[in-house]
């Protein structure tokens, strides 16, 4: 028996699981989900920013596609932090494609407008 | 002067969602005044995710949740002023502001909804013990740094305050490099949700210290450690139980407090913790001035500050409309399990279902929340759990409440 805290969404249902992959606790079909999810592969969103090099003081807010493997975390930070951006950037632009062979993309949460 | 249905003050998520509903109502004059130099107020430093669940069923960052309504704001045309100080409100409703390219306005307002949220409790406002040094710094201003302008605070950090930016700021700032010693709370529970306690703390072997305080802050320019101290049930320190924790930063994430230093001298009425009250369509005492958002109560959820906003503006259209008739309204009353609940008040006759909306003091299991009118049980909704960082939010239907009106909310345990 393993005893979890949903995670995805505020409510934060106290989930448990037992050995045969039962799920009880849930308020939701989403928080079985995510209680086998944690048990075998742990998955967690990453949110970050990049630096836009061609305007001064301006963060452009960047996140992955979808949660990603809780392991490889800190490995997506570096990668976000080697990126470069230029304004303009659209919402939504997706900044480094299938990161890790994950099937998870890197996408800008906010536009920086042309000039 | 200038006469405008109705103007906003403070462009946040509050602010937007309720001038789109006003424009849906058909309020067509409508003015956002925004004192930051664009719109979306405290979501535009919240980069990490968990907004919109409930409002585009996605779990979205705050800049993207905001993007959908600026978006918005911007098709309808609604008007809007950002880098615009609002210096003065009166009982008339007349609105001053100012900005660098209009100088000094005043405008006649018919309403007003009023949505500049919360400022950040300080050092001093928890009488924090020791020399006033660089590098205490509140949660929300290291994020606004970090994710605004880049800066990273500090590199040792010690969280005081379980609330919710500060667990945020935790995760933030460990995966930007910082190393983060511990968060520690005064109070026996955890102030933040659930599922920050997991994806920012234990994720990262973050200790969360509770009935812990800090004792002091020691340094000679900048902190270089502070003191923790263990406390007991009535929140005084236990001697013996110091020790020190080496760190260059100390964030506060203490509470937030309502905005609302600009409505003092308009005298509104408070309830007895010193909060402005209102009635269901969240209208003050001064009729025609209504309040949503966190300026009105602090939320944990934007969907529901969303939901908040829409029914100021519904109640700023029936105003506008003359629907609302000057009448007679009754307290709701609450027991000693619950801190507070909005709306304080009802007006006597009902023209749409009433949202109740309240916190509980400390944690409760297996509860009822149930909701009386007079005598009459209307409404008894079974909780697993009820815990103070939680908002509890239960909506009676208007059919079911017959006058006269003198609504209850109390908590029953089996």
């Amino acid at each position: 028996m393993k005893e979890l805290i949903c995670i995805r969404c505020p409510r934060g249902c106290h989930l448990s699981v037992d050995e045969g992959g039962n799920v009880t606790g849930n308020s939701c079909p989403v928080g079985k989900e995510y209680a086998l999810e944690e048990i075998n592969d742990p998955k967690r969103m990453v949110t970050s920013f990049v630096r836009v090099s061609n305007r001064r003081d301006t963060m452009l807010s960047v996140r992955t596609s979808k949660p990603i493997s809780k392991a490889l975390m800190f490995k997506v930070m570096d990668e976000i932090n080697k990126l470069k951006v230029k304004a303009p950037v659209e919402i939504g632009k997706v900044l480094i494609k299938n990161i890790f062979d994950t099937g998870v993309d890197i996408i800008a949460t906010s536009s920086i407008e042309a000039d | 002067m200038r006469e405008v249905d109705l103007v906003i003050i403070g462009g946040g998520s509050a602010g937007l969602s309720s001038a789109l509903e006003a424009k849906k109502q058909g309020i067509e004059s409508i003015l956002i005044l925004e004192k930051e130099d664009k719109l979306g107020g405290i979501l535009n430093q919240c980069i990490h995710t968990g907004f919109g669940l409930i409002e585009f069923k996605e779990e979205l960052s705050g800049p993207e949740f905001l993007d959908r309504f600026i978006t918005k704001i911007k098709q309808e045309g609604i008007e809007y002023r950002v880098n615009t100080t609002v210096s003065d409100i009166t009982k008339e409703k007349v609105v001053t502001y100012f900005n660098s390219e209009e100088g000094q306005v005043s405008v006649k307002a018919k309403a007003i909804i009023y949505s500049a949220g919360c400022y950040e409790r300080s050092a001093g406002q928890i009488e924090l013990g020791g020399p006033r040094l660089s590098g205490i710094i509140t949660a929300g201003s290291a994020q606004k740094y970090l994710n605004i302008y880049g800066y990273l605070v500090g590199r040792k950090i010690v969280i005081l305050g379980s609330g919710d930016i500060g667990l945020i700021m935790a995760r933030r700032m460990t995966l930007e490099g910082a190393k983060v010693e511990c968060v520690c709370e005064i109070m026996p529970y955890c102030n933040g949700l659930n599922r920050n306690v997991v994806q920012c703390l234990e994720d990262f072997n973050i200790p969360l210290y509770l009935s812990t305080t800090v004792k002091e802050v020691k340094g000679k320019d900048h902190v270089e450690s502070v003191i923790l101290v263990d406390v007991d049930g009535h929140q005084n320190q236990i001697l013996g139980t110091e020790r020190e924790i080496k760190c260059d930063t100390l964030l506060l994430s203490v509470g937030l407090i309502p905005y609302v230093g600009l409505l003092e001298k308009l005298d509104l009425e408070k309830d007895k913790r010193g909060q402005i009250s209102v009635n269901q369509y969240n209208e003050t005492s001064l009729k025609g001035l209504f309040l949503c958002g966190n300026c009105l109560h602090v939320h944990d959820i934007v969907d529901y500050v969303v939901q908040e906003a829409r029914s100021s503006a519904v109640g700023a259209t029936l105003y506008l409309k003359n629907e609302i008739q000057d009448e007679e309204s009754s307290s709701v009353i609450y027991d000693s399990n619950i801190s507070y609940v909005i709306p304080q008040k009802v007006l006597a006759s009902l023209l749409s279902d009433i949202t109740l909306k309240f916190r509980v003091r400390a944690n409760i299991r297996d509860a009822y929340v149930c909701v009386y009118n007079n005598d009459k049980l209307l409404k008894r909704e079974y909780h697993t759990g009820l815990i103070p960082s939680e908002m509890v939010m239960t909506t009676i239907k208007k059919e079911k409440v017959k006058p006269p009106i003198n609504l209850s909310v109390r908590i029953e345990t089996k």
